[in-house]
Parts: C-alpha cells; structure tokens; sequence
C-alpha cells in the first residue's frame, strides 16, 4: 500500500490556486478558515468579481506541503458556495506594486528603473512621488529591492492575479 | 402567502415531513416558539440543555436515517449546542440546527445573548447560514435540508436574526433546490468499478473494511449480498458495526486501537483491502506507514476529500456507496472470483487463537459479560447508544449487533455525555425497539439532567452504567503509559444513582451479582419508564486487545500478555 512518503516530498512547494466563488459574504472566511486550521498561511490573496456574472474570483498564493495543500484544494472543492477550483501549473502570473519615494531622490533614475519594470511614475506631489509597477510577483520583488536605494517612504503590493496561458 | 418569519419557519418544516423537534427556548428565538405553541405539525421535546437537544436530533437521526432538526437560541443557547454540532459533523450525520439571533440592528454590538454563531459554527458544520432578509428565509430551510441529507451528510445550521422572525414576508416553499456550485458525485466511475473487480477477482487474500458510511448510505444489505456472493471476508469499524451482523460467518469483527486479533490480523495480511466508506481513522490504522502493507487498496467514498488524505488507494471510486455496490453486484457475474476459503480458513483460525474474551470471576462482575447478558436478553430488539470511554469499547466488542443503525455512539469526537441524550433520540424515533444506553460513571453525569427530558415524554431509555468508580479509559492509559499515576481519575465520590433517578421519576437498581442484573433488566424493559442499572464492575479491567499509540495492528497487546 502507499502511503504518502513514498508519494510527496517533504519539500514545500509554491503553489497559486484560483478559485470562483458565489459572490456572498461568508465566503472569504470559510476558505481562509480552512488555511488558518491547519496553521498555513496565504501569501497572497486578491478577490475581484466576475463581470457580468453572480461569481467572483479568488487568486491565493501559499506555500507548504504537498499533501497538505492538496488536503486543502479538496475541501475548497466541497464548500457549498465554491464552483470550481484551479490549481495553475503553467501560468502568467502579475502583481502590481505602489512606491511611494521622496521628491529629493533622483527622478530620472527611478523613472528608467520603473520603466524596466513595466512601471511609470503616476503621481507627483511637492513632498514625494508615487510610482507603480505591474510584472510578475518575482521581478517585482526584485523592483522592491532595488528601489530601497531611493529611500522608499511606503510599499504597497496587491496581491497576485493569475490566468492559465 | 403573507406571513412572519417565525410562521415560514413553522410552515418549512411541516412541508419537510418534520415529526420531531428538539429544543430550548430563549429570547432570540421566542416568535418561532410561540408559533411552535400554535401548530400541530410537529412534536417538539424539551430537553434541558441545548447540548442535549442537538444529541437526541443526532440520535433520532442515526438511528432513523431521516435528518435530525433543533432549535436553540442565540448565544449561551448556541454556544452549548456546539459540541453536538462537532459531534454530528466528525460523524457525517444529516442534521438541521436552527438558532435565535439578536436582531439584524444590535449584531456587532455586543448586544445581550449576541455571539458570532456562524463564525462558530463554521469549522463544524458542513455549512451554515446567516438569514439576514426574511425573503431568503424559505430558500435557506430547504437548502439546509437537501444539503444535510445530500452528498456526503452532516450537520447544517441556520442562525436567525430576531428581526427576520418578527417581520412580514411572503412565502412560498421553493419545490426544487437550485444549487450551482453544490453538485455531489453520486455514479462512480463504471470503468473504475470494473478494474476494482478485477482485482478483487484475481486478489488472494482480499478483505471487506467497511466504515461508517456503508450504515449512512443504507447499503450494508448490498454489502452483506457481494460479501455472500464473492465469499470474501469482511471487518468493520467501530461506526460500521451491525453492517454485516455478528452472525454472519464473513464476518471477523472490529479492527483498529481495541479491534478483534483476527480483524487486525487480516488487515494486516491483505493483498485487496476494499475500502467501503470508511476513511483510514488513526484508531483504525495503527502506525500508517504498515497498515495493510502488502495490500492494494480500492478506496469507495462519496466525499473526494477523504480519498488521499490519509492513504493514496490504488483505484479510488468517488461516488455514493449504494450506487458504486449496485454497479458492483450488476457486474460481478461477469467475473470469475477466486477461491478464497483458504483465506477465510485462516482467519477462522485466527479467531479461535485469539477470540474477543475475558477472564471471569466468581467475586465481581465483568463488564465485558454485561453487554454479553444485555445481548442475550435484548439482542436485536434494542438500539444500543453508548457514551464515551471502556464501556463504548466494549459494547462495540461484545454486544452481538445484528443490523445497520442498531449502535449509536459517537465516533469520530469521541464525546461524552453523547449516550443518554442519543438514546432519547433513540426512543422517540423507534417506538417499537427498546433503547438501551451504555455508560459509565463518567459520562452518565455529563447530560444527567435528561432523565427528566425521558420522564416528561414518556422515553423509556434503560441507562446501564458499567461502574468502576474510575474515569477508566483514562486510568488504562495512565497504568500502561503513565506508571500508574492516577490523576484525576478516580471516581470514588459519586452520587446515589438509584435515589438519583427515582428523584428525576425513572427506576434505579444498584447491582452487585449477575442475578441481580437478570432481574433488574427485566423489569426495567417491563416498567416502561426511564432506568438506571449501575452495576458495579471490576476497578481494574482493561479493554484488551489494545494496540498501543504508534504501533501497528499486528502488535496488540492480548490477553494474559503484560
């Protein structure tokens, strides 16, 4: 017989799973419930409704243990307001970042830097500029990183949105 | 059809056939008692705790199969019905709990008797609803039923804001259920189902392991013709047991933590194990990585979760046991199926080895012979409820089970002072039967309170308290894996039972000699009115065979071993 040593490695993996919901207001909480119980936690979560339809879609990143996580997929599968789940192998994945950085840094520099990352600056003000970027989750934690540099005053990130190539 | 809240709640349930509700009133939910007062429908029984309330709904339920309904208020009243809620849920029965709610305007207040029901419930449901707009309110109860009932079954709660029972609407009682996203596999795949008889056919040594959800999907007679027809052996769990009957020479009892050598024995020397609904439990399986070593495994279940959780089966078959049996007895004709008496031979053998026994003794009762008495005298006319510890143990070991929902004990949390309240269930939904309930000098004391519940309705429930003044499971563990030190477990101030029960209108009887046991079983089945038969066991026995923690199920410990 097998058993699940055989089966999963003990490594954690990444994983981004989308699921389409009824748009009801119980529902957040009865998926993240069902991280919360066995102790995981969600990387990354964005909830957005499905245009022209009574669903909305949940994007979530997590990180853990194979069985685990497929433990998981399997009881979102069984929540009554849960349509489907997907669980992405091959995907595009984006993420979106806001910068806010003072006005006294060099703006041409950050401009080219948000440039290379699919970014521009969006707002400027007396004090500070804010610029956004829009890429893959990896190179713009990569942005982030590079752009400490420039004394960031605040970072917000949204979250990844994912679709099947 | 304009009407409150309160009355939709009345009128749903009448139009879901409910005979019986069980219940407590409060504040939250006084317009729905007061229509309660009003109708004629249904019976409701008042418990007298909301814990309990939730217990006999599950007991009416296991034991009727129909779906179990209560109704508790908000708050406190809520809050002590969790345990049965977690308790119908670890255990996949069909269950509607409706509760009281402050109104729509004071939630999030802090308001009197207000707390975050479906927040609580959530994790121990399998679903829940918050009404918060009285036109939602008939949709909600007959989605609640259809989904308890439905798929893989279990508890489903639906909390009510004051104002939604106070309030106005129209009603009309939806005829069909429209639920998009909530569509249970009942067809198991045929191709499947085919390759598994392959196997089975050309297996050696293939083995029945049947669980809890072979009693809930009414198929153990389904079972019991494949089992006949293919001449394979068969065990069951500790939910399963009455799904083949103690008679039935395929039969070779429970196996898991306290199961029968040769039900162990055979789990662990299978080289088909044939999972029918039930879901590897770590009572059952031992140490996992050697339970059923050698064996490929077709794992049936209705619910796709359970299948590679704990086991990844080599041919799993998501789909509703009664379908995936009556596919399995359409085609197994058209297989040729191995001799397997060998097989059966050797587990034979391996019962009269090591049979389920006891050493007797001339100066004090035995549990164990207690539920052997009780068997001989009650047999098939009883519906056996226990509570949770030794004696749960040993009435799945010893009491002779002949049919499905004959046993009525809580599994999967193991919850104590689950039996009284069950077993009142229990009478109510079988009039014909006598509902015994096992317990012990623990548990009885954890919802005693319902021996008034019994009296008031006329609920002849026979208590049988195997009494060793001791909290025993635990004591057992403590003398085997604590050196002996008995925290807290010893028992030995306790109440007069029999005063006890007389005082709540029932009948008590203290017994010390087997004769005694005779007389007073008798003439409490004779006296129709709530019982208690406290008999006074041996301190110091242990549920034996036992497979320690960690270890697997060729390793128990036996009888006469130390």
């Amino acid at each position: 017989m097998n058993n699940f040593n055989h089966y999963y490695d003990s490594e954690d993996t990444r994983r981004v799973v989308s699921i389409v919901v009824m748009n009801e207001n119980s529902v957040l909480s009865r998926i993240s419930g069902l991280f919360s119980a066995r102790g995981y936690n969600i990387d990354s979560l964005t909830v957005a409704p499905i245009p022209e339809s009574k669903y909305s879609r949940i994007t979530i990143v997590t990180t853990g243990d194979r069985r685990i996580i497929d433990q998981i997929v399997k009881q979102l599968n069984k929540l009554i307001p849960v349509l489907r789940v997907n669980e992405h192998k091959d995907v595009i994945e984006k993420d979106t970042v806001l910068i806010k950085i003072p006005i006294n840094q060099n703006l041409s520099d950050i401009d080219v830097l948000a440039r290379a990352y699919n970014g521009s600056i969006q707002n400027v003000t007396v004090d500070c500029i804010v610029v956004s970027a829009t890429d893959t989750p990896k190179r713009i934690a990569n942005f982030i990183k590079v752009i400490q540099n420039y004394k960031p005053l605040e970072i917000v990130r949204s979250g990844v949105v994912a679709m099947e190539r | 059809m304009k009407m409150t809240g309160a009355k939709m709640v009345v009128e749903c349930l009448k139009n879901e056939g409910v005979e019986v509700v069980f219940g407590y009133p409060g504040g939250a939910i006084m317009h729905v008692y007061d229509e309660i007062y009003k109708q004629n429908s249904f019976q409701h029984i008042l418990n007298r705790h909301e814990q309990a309330s939730i217990h006999a709904a599950d007991g009416f339920a296991r034991s009727t199969g129909k779906v179990g309904t209560a109704i508790v208020t908000s708050g406190p009243g809520f809050t002590n019905a969790v345990t049965g809620l977690a308790t119908a849920y670890m255990d996949s029965i069909p269950m509607v709990v409706i509760s009281g709610q402050v109104p729509n305007q004071i939630i999030g207040t802090d308001g009197f008797q207000e707390i975050d029901a479906v927040g609580i419930s959530r994790p121990c449901t399998k679903h829940n609803y918050l009404v918060q707009d009285i036109k939602d309110l008939p949709r909600v109860i007959k989605e609640a039923y259809h989904i308890a009932a439905s798929g893989r079954p279990g508890p489903v709660h639906i909390d009510i804001p004051k104002d939604v029972t106070v309030n106005e609407g129209d009603f009309e009682y939806p005829k069909e259920v429209y639920l998009p996203t909530y569509k249970p596999t009942v067809k198991g795949n045929k191709k499947q189902i085919k390759k598994a008889l392959e196997v089975i056919a050309s297996a050696k040594r293939p083995l029945l392991y049947i669980g809890g959800g072979a009693i809930l999907s009414d198929s153990c007679y389904d079972i019991r013709e494949f089992a006949k027809y293919t001449g394979i052996p068969a065990v069951e769990t500790l939910m399963a047991r009455g799904a083949l009957g103690h008679d039935n020479p395929l039969m070779f009892g429970m196996l898991g933590m306290h199961g029968e050598y040769a039900a162990n024995m055979a789990a662990h020397e299978t080289d088909v194990l044939v999972c029918l609904g039930a879901r590897f439990d770590d009572r059952v399986t031992g140490r996992l990585d050697v339970f059923a070593s050698n064996a490929k495994v077709i794992h049936v279940d209705i619910d796709p979760a359970s299948i590679d959780k704990l086991v990844r089966p080599d041919f799993p078959i998501v789909g509703d046991l009664k379908s995936v049996l009556a596919d399995l007895l359409e085609n197994m004709k058209e297989y040729e199926f191995n001799d397997y008496s060998d097989w059966v031979n050797k587990l034979s053998a391996y019962q009269t080895k090591e049979p389920l026994r006891y050493v007797e003794s001339e100066d004090i009762i035995k549990p164990q012979w207690v539920l052997e008495r009780t068997g001989k005298i009650l047999g098939r006319n009883a519906i056996v409820s226990t509570d949770v510890g030794q004696h749960q143990m040993w009435t799945a070991q010893f009491y002779p089970f002949s049919h499905p929902r004959q046993f009525i004990t809580s599994g999967g949390l193991g919850t104590m002072g689950f039996g009284l309240p069950a077993a009142l269930g229990v009478a109510r939904g079988n009039k014909d039967k006598v509902s015994v309930n096992i317990t012990g000098d623990g548990s009885i004391l954890m919802n005693i309170q319902e021996l008034l519940t019994c009296t008031e309705y006329g609920l002849p429930v026979i208590n049988i308290i195997l009494n060793n003044n001791y909290l025993g499971m635990v004591r057992q563990w403590q003398t085997l894996f604590y050196e002996n030190r008995l925290s807290e477990t010893d028992l030995s101030v306790q109440p007069d039972f029999t005063k006890l029960v007389e005082s709540f209108g029932g009948k008590g009887y203290k017994v010390h000699t087997k004769e005694d046991f005779d007389i007073a079983l008798k003439d409490a089945v004779a006296s129709k009115k709530v019982c208690m038969i406290e008999v006074m066991v041996d301190r110091d026995e242990n549920v034996i065979p036992m497979v320690p923690n960690g270890h697997a199920l060729n390793e128990m410990t036996l009888l006469g071993d130390k």
